[in-house]
C-alpha cells in the first residue's frame, strides 16, 4: 500500500503547492534536478536479467551491472555520451514521427492538464510538453546549430548526467496513454518520445527490474510470471474447479497446445493466476463452452502482454512474435486474443507490420454466427469483446442480466484500445447485454479523453506506490463521481494491467468498489445448458436477491 | 522574452538605420535582403519538409479519436477514428481548417475533496483559428501589392473586411481582430502559470515579430501617410524581378515593415513555425487506422529478430510437459539427457517465479 495515507493525500494533492494548485515554480524548469528516494522510482534490471537480454538482443541494453538509482554513480559506459546522442541520430532517422515532433511543437500548452501524472502530482515536468521537451532540449542543444550557438535561450542545452537522471524519473512517470496526443492541434504523441526516451536509456543500460524481469520470462517461460508449462495449465484448471463449484459443471472444453483447433486464444497470463483477471478467464472459459468454439490455449505463446513495448521495438517484436509462430505450428485459421490494453496495442498497430504477413491463416469468421471480421483481414487477430458483441448482437447467447444484479457497473476505456485502436462500444454494448445496471463516467473521462490506471507501461509495482495513486487520482475521482450519483460499486475493464493497478487504486480512494474483466460479467450472465441454480457469482459472492421469485 | 522583445527592437533599429543611410542601403533592404529572405523561406520550408519526409514512418500509429471501424451494426467515427484515406483527408481538414483537436481543449482544476473538474475551455481554440485565418486574408489582401490586374477576388475581400466602414480608409476588421488574437496569444503566455513557465524565447519572439508587422502595417494604413503609389511600384518590381532601385521616400515605417516580414520570412523554416508544415505531416493524425486491415510496412524491419523458438521451449520444458499431459512435437528419449536446441540461456530460474508482475 502507499506510503501515504489517503487522508493526507486527499490534502496534499489540493493543497501543496504546485503547478496544479497554481503555484509558480521559481526556478527554470533546467535547474531543477531529479532527486530520486525511496517510493519515486523503480528499481533497476537485476544483472541476470539483463545478461539474459543481452545474449537475445545484443547492443539494446549496455552492460549488465549491479548499480543502484540512488547512487551518484550508475556505472554507466565510459562514452555513454556518444551512444545516446548517436542514438538520437539513429531515431530521428528512423522515425518520422520523432524527428517531427522534436521539431513542431509550439507550446501552445493544450497537453499541459491533460496528463494524469500532472493532475496528480502537479510536477511541471509531468506536463506532456515539458516530458517532451526534456528530450528535445537536449536534440537542440546538440543537434542543431541554432541550440548549438544560443545555448539555453534557445532551450537547447548539452546532455549530461542530470539530464540522464532527469529521463530516467519522467520518462517512467509517463504511461505511453496517449491521451495529451488527442488534444495536440499537431498530433504530437508522448508515448513515441518516452518511448524513444527509454530505448536511449537502455542503450547505455539504465532500465527497471520490474519490466525487464517480466520481459525476460515472458521470452523464455511464454508468460510474464514465468509460470512453467505445466504450472500454466494446472493454475487454469483450478480455475474449472471453481466454474463448477459456481454452476454444477465440468467444463471439458479448455485444452491447450492443440493442433488443429479453429481458434488459437491468447490471453494476458494474469488471467490465469491473479485476482481478478482469474474470474475473467472463468469467464472466457464459460463462453467458449456455452457456443461450442473449437479453440486452443497456447502455454508456449501464454502471454498476449508485452513488456516488450515499453522497452524497444525490437524486444517487442521478438516477443509479439510468438502469437504467429504459434498459430503456424498448431495450424490454427485465426486468433481470438483475450482483455488486455497494451497486448492490443502491439497488437492492433505493431504486429502484422513487425511479424506478418500472416498468410497462413484465414480472415477470421465466427463460426457461431458466420460474421466475417474484415477489421482484421490481414492481421487476423480478433479482440473478444468484438468477438462476444457480435455473439449477442446474433442471439447465440443465453443470457441473465439480472445475475449481475448485485453490480452497478461502470467502464474503464484502457488507454490503449481507445486511442490506439477505437474500442469503445464493443465492450459497452456487451455490458449493456449482461448487465441491467450500466452508468458511464463523466464524458471527459471515458472513451478517447479515458484515463490511464495510472500504472501503464510497466510501473505497475509496489516500488512507486504515492506515485501511482497520484497518477490514478483523475482515473479514481471519476469512479467516484459514478459512485456518489448511482451507487456504482463494479469498475469493469478490459485490461490485465487495469485489473491489477485499479483494484489497488480503488482499494485506496474508493475502497467499496470493486474491480473485474467484461468477459466476468458475461460469465455470471451466461445460463448454461445443464446448470444447477445460481446463487454465487464467479467470485462466490451472494448474487442479489430476485424480487417475486422466478416468474417471468 | 526580455530576449526576444530586444532582438524585434534590434530588428526594428536595423531596418531605420537602412531605411535613412542612402540609396545603397535602401536598396539593400528594398530588394536584395527580400528576395534572399523569400528564397530562405521557400527552399528552407521544402528542405525542412524533404527532411521529415526521408524519415520513414515504420508503424501506423494514428491517434484514434472516436469508434473504430468494426461490426457493421456499430456506428464508426469516421472522421474521429478514419479507416480510409477518404476519412483520412476529412480529419486533416478538420484539423487544418478548424483546429478540431484544439477545440477539445478542456481545463482541469482541482478542488478540495479532492475533486477533479473539467471544464470546455475554446478560448485558445477562438484566438488561434482568429489569428490564423486573419494572418491568411491580410496576406491575400497584400497580394494586391504584387499583381497587375489584381485577381478577381482581392477587391471583394477587401470591401468585406472593412464593411464596418468606421474610419477612413475603412477600418479592417481582420487587422483589429489580428491584433487582439496575436496579443490574446501573448497575454496567455503571461498570466497562465502553466503556459508562461513553458515558454521560451522562442515562444515570444514570433509573437513580438508578428505584432510589430502588425503595428507598422496599421500605423501605414491609418496614421502615417505613405506613398502607396511608389510602395506598388516597388513591390511589383520584386514580383517581376526587374532589381530596379526603390523609388525615393518610401518612409523609414515601410522599410521597418518590409524588413520585419523578411526577417520572419527567413527565420519561418528554421522555427517552431514549421508547425505549418508538420501538421501535414504528423503520423498521429495523417494514416488510416486500418492496421489489422491492411499490412503496414516498415523499411527498416530486421527479419533477424526471431521470437525464442518452440523447438527451444519445448526442449527446456518436455518432461514437465510429458508430465502433464501436453502434447508434445518431440517425445521424451528414452534415456539420454537432452540438450538445449537453443542457444538462449534461462533467466535467472528460482526467482523468476517468485515476484508477480502485478502487485
Amino acid at each position: 500500500m502507499a506510503d501515504t495515507k489517503v487522508e493526507q493525500m486527499s490534502v496534499k494533492v489540493v493543497e501543496d503547492p504546485s503547478l496544479m494548485t497554481g503555484a509558480i515554480p521559481a526556478k527554470d524548469w533546467m535547474d531543477v534536478p531529479a532527486v530520486f528516494k525511496p517510493g519515486n522510482y523503480c528499481y533497476p534490471g537485476k544483472p541476470s536479467i539483463m545478461e539474459y537480454h543481452n545474449k537475445n538482443l545484443p547492443g539494446l541494453f549496455g552492460e549488465s551491472r549491479e548499480w543502484e538509482i540512488e547512487d551518484d554513480d550508475w556505472k554507466l559506459p565510459e562514452n555513454w555520451k556518444e551512444i545516446i546522442i548517436n542514438g538520437i541520430k539513429e531515431r530521428l532517422d528512423k522515425f518520422r514521427s520523432f524527428k517531427i515532433f522534436m521539431d513542431c511543437c509550439v507550446r501552445c500548452g493544450a497537453c499541459a492538464d491533460k496528463c494524469h501524472f500532472f493532475l496528480g502530482t502537479g510536477d511541471p515536468k509531468n506536463m506532456p510538453v515539458l516530458r517532451a521537451e526534456l528530450l528535445r532540449s537536449v536534440y537542440r542543444g546538440e543537434l542543431t546549430k541554432a541550440g548549438k550557438i544560443l545555448g539555453r535561450i534557445a532551450n537547447g542545452r548539452e546532455m549530461t548526467i542530470d539530464v540522464l537522471k532527469e529521463w530516467f524519473m519522467y520518462f517512467y512517470q509517463c504511461t505511453e496513454c496517449r491521451r495529451c496526443s488527442v488534444f495536440c492541434p499537431y498530433g504530437i504523441d508522448t508515448a513515441e518520445v518516452t518511448m524513444m526516451g527509454r530505448e536511449l536509456l537502455h542503450l547505455v543500460g539504465v532500465n527497471t527490474n520490474w519490466i525487464m524481469e517480466p520481459a525476460a520470462n515472458s521470452n523464455r517461460t511464454g508468460n510474464h510470471l514465468g509460470l512453467q508449462p505445466h504450472t500454466f495449465k494446472e493454475n487454469a484448471e483450478y480455475l474449472i474447479d471453481d466454474i463448477e463449484e459456481v454452476t454444477g459443471l465440468r467444463l471439458e472444453s479448455l485444452n491447450f497446445n492443440r493442433k488443429g483447433a479453429e481458434v488459437l486464444f491468447v490471453i494476458p497470463s494474469a488471467d490465469v493466476f491473479a485476482d481478478p483477471g482469474i474470474f475473467t478467464f472463468m469467464g472466457y472459459c464459460m463462453l467458449f463452452d456455452h457456443i461450442g468454439l473449437d479453440y486452443t490455449i497456447s502455454t508456449y505463446s501464454s502471454e498476449g502482454g508485452n513488456f516488450g513495448l515499453f522497452t524497444s521495438n525490437q524486444l517487442m517484436k521478438k516477443l509479439n512474435g510468438k502469437m504467429f509462430a504459434e498459430a503456424k505450428r498448431l495450424g490454427v485459421k485465426w486468433i481470438l486474443g483475450g482483455e488486455c490494453g497494451h497486448m492490443w496495442r502491439v497488437i492492433h498497430q505493431y504486429m502484422d507490420t513487425m511479424n506478418g504477413p500472416a498468410d497462413f491463416l484465414q480472415v477470421p469468421t465466427s463460426p457461431i454466427t458466420g460474421t466475417r471480421f474484415d477489421n482484421a483481414a490481414s492481421t487476423k487477430m480478433v479482440h473478444i469483446s468484438e468477438f462476444t458483441a457480435d455473439l449477442i448482437h446474433h442471439g447465440k447467447l443465453n443470457l441473465d442480466p439480472s445475475r449481475n444484479d448485485h453490480r452497478v457497473v461502470t467502464f474503464h476505456d484502457s488507454c490503449n484500445p481507445a486511442r490506439a485502436m477505437g474500442l469503445l462500444d464493443e465492450p459497452r454494448y456487451v455490458l449493456n447485454n449482461v448487465c441491467n445496471n450500466f452508468h458511464d463516467m463523466p464524458e471527459n473521462t471515458i472513451r478517447e479523453q479515458t484515463f490511464c490506471c495510472g500504472s501503464g507501461t510497466g510501473l505497475n509495482t509496489g516500488e512507486i506506490m504515492d506515485l501511482r495513486m497520484m497518477g490514478g487520482l483523475p482515473r479514481a475521482n471519476a469512479v467516484k463521481y459514478v459512485r456518489e450519483k448511482h451507487g456504482v460499486n463494479t469498475l469493469a475493464c478490459v485490461c490485465a494491467i487495469d485489473r491489477a493497478t485499479l483494484l489497488a487504486l480503488m482499494e485506496y480512494w474508493n475502497p467499496d468498489v470493486e474491480v473485474c474483466g467484461v468477459s466476468e460479467l458475461v460469465g455470471n450472465a451466461l445460463i448454461m445448458e445443464g446448470e444447477k441454480e445460481k446463487d454465487q457469482g464467479l467470485r462466490f459472492e451472494e448474487l442479489a436477491v430476485k424480487e417475486g421469485d422466478t416468474d417471468v | 522574452m526580455k530576449f526576444s522583445f530586444l532582438a524585434v527592437i534590434a530588428l526594428v533599429a536595423l531596418a531605420f538605420l537602412g531605411a535613412n543611410l542612402g540609396s545603397g542601403m535602401q536598396y539593400l533592404f528594398g530588394v536584395i535582403i527580400p528576395y534572399v529572405a523569400f528564397f530562405l523561406f521557400i527552399g528552407g520550408f521544402i528542405y525542412r519538409v524533404t527532411q521529415w519526409a526521408k524519415s520513414p514512418v515504420p508503424f501506423s500509429i494514428p491517434t484514434t479519436s472516436g469508434q473504430g471501424k468494426s461490426l457493421p451494426w456499430i456506428n464508426h467515427a469516421k472522421l474521429d477514428n478514419p479507416s480510409t484515406i477518404g476519412g483520412v483527408i476529412g480529419r486533416m481538414a478538420l484539423e487544418v481548417f478548424a483546429f478540431r483537436s484544439l477545440f477539445k481543449n478542456t481545463k482541469a482544476e482541482i478542488h478540495d475533496g479532492p475533486k477533479l473538474t473539467y471544464e470546455s475551455s475554446k478560448w485558445l481554440w477562438i484566438a488561434g483559428l482568429t489569428f490564423h485565418y486573419c494572418f491568411l486574408i491580410i496576406v491575400i489582401r497584400h497580394m494586391r501589392l504584387f499583381t497587375n490586374p489584381m485577381p478577381f477576388f482581392i477587391e471583394p475581400l477587401e470591401y468585406l473586411d472593412g464593411f464596418l466602414q468606421v474610419t477612413v480608409p475603412a477600418l479592417y476588421i481582420t487587422d483589429l481582430l489580428f491584433v487582439g488574437a496575436v496579443t490574446f496569444l501573448f497575454v496567455r503566455r503571461l498570466v497562465n502559470p502553466q503556459v508562461r513557465y513553458i515558454s521560451f524565447a522562442a515562444d515570444y519572439f514570433p509573437l513580438f515579430l508578428i505584432l510589430a508587422i502588425a503595428t507598422t502595417g496599421i500605423l501605414m494604413r491609418y496614421v502615417i501617410r505613405v506613398d502607396i503609389v511608389g510602395i506598388k511600384e516597388l513591390t511589383m518590381n520584386l514580383a517581376t524581378f526587374s532589381f530596379a532601385a526603390p523609388p525615393a521616400n518610401l518612409g523609414s515605417t515601410f522599410f521597418i515593415h518590409l524588413f520585419l516580414i523578411c526577417a520572419l520570412m527567413a527565420y519561418f523554416p528554421f522555427s517552431k513555425l514549421m508547425h505549418l508544415g508538420g501538421v501535414f505531416l504528423s503520423p498521429t493524425r495523417n494514416m488510416p487506422n486500418d492496421s489489422r486491415m491492411v499490412r503496414h510496412i516498415n523499411p527498416w524491419n530486421d527479419p533477424n529478430i526471431k521470437p525464442h523458438s518452440y523447438a527451444g521451449y519445448e526442449d527446456e520444458f518436455r518432461e514437465f510437459m510429458a508430465g502433464a499431459g501436453l502434447p508434445l512435437e518431440k517425445e521424451l528419449p528414452p534415456e539420454e539427457p537432452e540438450e538445449p536446441a537453443e542457444a538462449e540461456e534461462t533467466a535467472a530460474e528460482g526467482e523468476a517465479a517468485q515476484e508477480t508482475p502485478a502487485e
